[in-house]
């Protein structure tokens, strides 16, 4: 393989992927191949013994600053169907206030012998700043930073249309909601124009949505029956109770009124359209239940799907930083 | 690594193959064995195996298998940039395998390829049959029927092309890895 | 100690030189401009042929860190650092530990740098006790003990009737009030410029509303009290715009810009880079455009090196966890020479913003060659290059995101009151 030349810290020098931050800087063919690496994984769960014996013996430590069960819990069950040890580490806030700083924390995890940490943060860029401070030989893949990036979540949702449409370039996708505080959304986007898509749209009220959100590479709507028209996709964001308190929606009422997915709303989308929602889902603020179980809704795939993606994510970082010359 | 020389071309080779259903019959007979499966090792055990089983006319649809995350040797090379899904649609338990690979050396393969086989269901018996065995054996394994047995030096490397017209090439490799 | 700089090109915007002049001092004071005094004998002759001697540099914002825990620096290293940089006068701030808001804390800093006899340290005394934006600081007090100015630092304040307040008792003592236009709102708990790669990067934006916002109501306060007001590091077009129309209706208003900002944009924070996060923050290249064009006309006639030093801990965090600022001091000359590489402004303008500038926004006699006056100089080799490096730096702050950078124009000497307190080795 021809040396690349990238100053991007997630690569090595031949272009593999080191640690997974962000979707920025990642080429269609990394993307495409971890999709094709998941594919593999994703007929584990109908097979009597549901795990690999690749990642036996290697230590992964779930470094979590912020809590989040849910996602802890589809890392962990990656980790062990790869056959990995899994240290679970949920750091409160109140032990880096006893002034313990985040590398104080991490050179004592290190200490551990962990050859990966899965990291959740509530402040953008903290997987990077873990990233660049690790050991060498310790990959990172970043759970969630902040309204920066959430990769993994992005890339089962592109696992999830890959399986639903085939070909990413001929498809329309809306992203509807809080775009604004969503590291999903960053991701989702990058991800999406990667891989070539005809059209990503945002849509919602312009308290939700990014002053310079065209930059990313989106046309941005606030009418949802006009956005929806002839998309292919449709992925509602999760609305935060915490929004209604600083003065950017009045109400739920009013949110679901204008920006929450009905059946006949979806009526404007392509007839074949599928509806996706990263979770938890607020029915009744996001979406109706109607459309969240109706047929058009892949919300369940998308979750088991999760685990996959994020097998393949993590064998393709270990084996990157195994090669690597120490 | 220098160029590589043609060792077999397609017609030789499927001449083998003619010869291996014959041999694999005959191994299938004195085990009492009525109804195998097949199960190819990707990629070059796959081709073979497919040959295989248009010859014996096997009812259940051919196995294929990537052992790519069963290598013991996983976080030491590369895994092949395509690593595609295992795909064994019928039930292993019970069954009577024909586990099928291109060139057996080491051994390591299809010790990997027995342990995903393993994590299919229990199977009663697994035969192994190789189109080339060479020196070079790492494991206590040995192939039940072999197509050709070829004297090589360590530092050459036989590899099977395909998957339309099947060639067998031997190329010298500079230094041993 | 009587010294003589011969050969050099000797430039002094106050007095409208540039020209081969020598210079001669005697103890503090410069005794001649040109010839020397008749039987003037020099114990030390300064030989600065190819170089550029000028008056020594003046800037109007400097955190110290004095007092304080020493951690982030002291009066010793910071004054190290100035010297290095050329600078002989430093206008404190008032963000030390306690806060420059009674007569002793003036009193200490003073001292502590009068025995140092590095460089002239003056203060900025705080507008409200504590900084807390709350109550008036006792202003006439901390006048008499020698507060050049007022200022609320990187504090600004949240109630406009306490700013009205603040504003109206100071002019009674006829006192320049420095402040930092930013509505505390707006930010709201961001740490980058709202914009395409704060967007993209996740990064909590703030607005250049936040500070456009506030230069209007710093504005319209400053017309209704009759106040000195002197904006600290602007960041944004918008607030040039506003600045040059109030100075055009004869207001008494006045602006520097932080050196970092007329380089830096918010593309610099790409990587979360955070010896780039600094406040107000990098914005666009048409900001920083604008800047540079406002520094080139004099509608802003100093620019100031803002210096913050920090502890490698302050900047090992998650960007937003990081604290903002940079270790400025040691680049102040470099980054407004490059101005001039860079065709902003001539050299002789490029000068006066680093000297005479400053020091006339605070009435301060520095900046400048007069016969008779105190003898700081700078001498800079205009036609050497160097490398900007993290590990020389003297202040104890290393936080610079101009490691590895290649300036023009090296200091080669800096002498302070007549006295040589730097030469490049």
């Amino acid at each position: 393989m021809a040396r690349h030349e990238h100053n991007n810290i997630q690569l090595d020098a031949e272009g593999r992927l080191r640690h997974f931050l962000s979707i920025e800087g990642l080429d269609r063919e990394l993307l495409t191949r971890i999709l094709d690496t998941a594919e593999s994984f994703a007929a584990l769960p109908g097979r009597p013994v549901k795990k690999v014996p690749a990642l036996r013996g290697r230590v992964i430590t779930n470094l979590f600053f912020e809590t989040s069960t849910r996602t802890r819990t589809t890392f962990e069950l990656a980790a062990k169907r790869l056959s990995a040890d899994v240290l679970n580490f949920n750091v409160s806030t109140s032990a880096t206030a006893k002034g313990e700083t985040l590398l104080d924390t991490l050179r004592n995890i290190e200490a551990m012998h962990s050859e990966m940490f899965i990291v959740r943060h509530s402040q953008s860029g903290a997987a990077h700043f873990i990233a660049r401070h690790a050991a060498p030989g310790v990959s990172v893949i970043n759970a969630g930073d902040g309204r920066h990036a959430h990769p993994t979540q992005a890339m089962l949702d592109m696992f999830t249309i890959r399986r639903h449409k085939g070909d990413f370039t001929p498809l329309r996708v809306a992203i509807v909601g809080d775009v604004l505080h969503s590291r999903v959304a960053r991701s989702q986007i990058l991800a999406l124009n990667t891989l070539g898509v005809t059209e990503v749209r945002v849509i919602g009220p312009h308290t939700l949505i990014p002053t310079e959100a065209r930059t990313l590479g989106v046309h941005v709507y606030h009418d949802l029956d006009e956005g929806l028209r002839e998309v292919d996709v449709v992925i509602m964001l999760r609305l935060q109770k915490e929004r209604m308190d600083g003065a950017l929606l009045p109400s739920e009422e009013e949110y679901f009124r204008l920006y929450g997915l009905t059946n006949e709303r979806l009526e404007r989308a392509r007839p074949d359209a599928i509806v996706m929602h990263p979770g938890p889902m607020n029915r009744g603020v996001e979406m109706d239940s109607e459309v969240a179980d109706g047929p058009r809704s892949v919300i369940l795939q998308q979750v088991s799907y999760g685990i996959a993606v994020r097998m393949a994510v993590m064998s393709m970082c270990i084996q990157t930083h195994a090669e690597s010359p120490a | 690594m220098k160029t590589p020389h043609i060792f077999m071309q397609h017609d030789a080779i499927i001449d083998l193959i003619d010869g291996m259903v014959h041999l694999l019959r005959h191994q299938l007979d004195d085990r009492e064995i009525t109804d195998p499966a097949l199960i190819g090792i990707h990629t070059g055990g796959a081709w073979i195996a497919r040959e295989l089983h248009g010859r014996l006319a096997c009812p259940d649809p051919l196995g294929l298998l990537d052992i790519s995350f069963y290598r013991d040797d996983f976080t030491r090379i590369g895994v092949n940039p395509q690593v595609r899904p295992s795909q064994i649609d019928f039930d292993v338990e019970g069954r009577d395998i024909v586990l099928v690979d291109d060139v057996i050396q080491s051994g390591r393969t299809i010790r990997a390829a027995m342990n995903e086989i393993f994590d299919f269901g229990r199977p009663a018996s697994i035969l192994l049959v190789n189109l080339i065995e060479r020196s070079g054996r790492q494991l206590p394994i040995q192939p039940d029927v072999v197509g050709l047995r070829v004297p090589l030096q360590p530092h050459e490397h036989i590899r099977l092309q395909g998957p339309e017209q099947l060639t067998l090439e031997v190329t010298h490799r500079d230094s041993v890895d | 100690m009587n010294i003589s700089i011969v050969n050099g090109r000797l430039i002094d915007p106050a007095n409208d030189r540039d020209e081969p002049l020598d210079l001669h001092i005697y103890g503090q004071q410069i005794v001649a401009i040109g010839e020397p005094p008749e039987g003037f004998e020099p114990h030390e002759t300064i030989d600065a042929a190819g170089k550029i001697v000028c008056p020594g540099l003046v800037d109007i914002s400097a955190s110290l860190r004095d007092p304080g825990s020493g951690v982030k620096g002291d009066i010793d290293s910071e004054t190290r650092a100035a010297a290095r940089g050329g600078i002989t006068t430093l206008v404190c701030t008032p963000d030390t530990d306690p806060v420059i808001d009674t007569p002793a804390v003036i009193e200490l800093i003073h001292r502590t740098a009068r025995k140092l006899r590095r460089t002239r340290v003056l203060t900025t005394a705080a507008l409200t006790q504590g900084l807390k934006g709350e109550q008036l600081s006792n202003m006439a007090a901390l006048q008499a003990a020698g507060a050049v100015a007022l200022s609320n630092g990187s504090w600004p304040l949240a109630n406009t009737l306490v700013e009205r307040r603040a504003l109206e008792y100071a002019s009674t003592f006829g006192m320049t009030v420095m402040l930092r236009p930013e509505d505390q709102h707006l930010r709201a708990g961001g740490c980058a410029h709202e914009g395409a790669v704060a967007t993209r990067l996740g990064l909590p934006g703030i607005p250049a509303a936040a500070e456009t916002v506030a230069v209007a109501r710093d504005l319209a306060l400053a017309e209704h009290t009759g106040a000195r007001v002197h904006f600290h590091a602007l960041s944004a077009a918008g607030s040039v715009r506003q600045l040059r129309e109030a100075r055009s209706s004869r207001l008494d208003v006045s602006a520097d810009v932080a050196a970092h900002q007329l380089h830096l944009t918010e593309m610099d924070i790409e990587d979360f880079d955070a010896n780039c996060h600094v406040s107000p923050p990098l914005r666009t290249l048409a900001d920083r455009d604008a800047l540079r064009q406002a520094v080139a006309d004099g509608t802003i006639p100093a620019i100031c090196s803002d210096h913050q030093p920090h502890e490698q801990d302050a900047k090992e965090a998650p960007f937003p966890e990081t604290a903002p600022g940079i270790s400025g001091l040691e680049t102040l000359l470099a980054l407004t020479l490059r101005l001039v590489d860079e065709g902003v402004l001539p050299l002789r303008e490029a000068i006066a913003r680093i000297t005479c500038g400053p020091a006339d926004l605070l009435g301060l006699p520095q900046g400048r060659f007069e016969v008779g006056g105190g003898a700081d100089v700078c001498i800079f080799d205009p036609q050497a290059d160097w490398t900007m490096s993290r590990d020389a730096m003297q202040s104890e702050g290393h936080n610079s995101p101009f490691d590895g950078w290649d300036f023009s124009g090296p200091v080669t000497h800096t002498l302070f009151n007549g006295r040589l307190v730097y030469r490049r080795d």
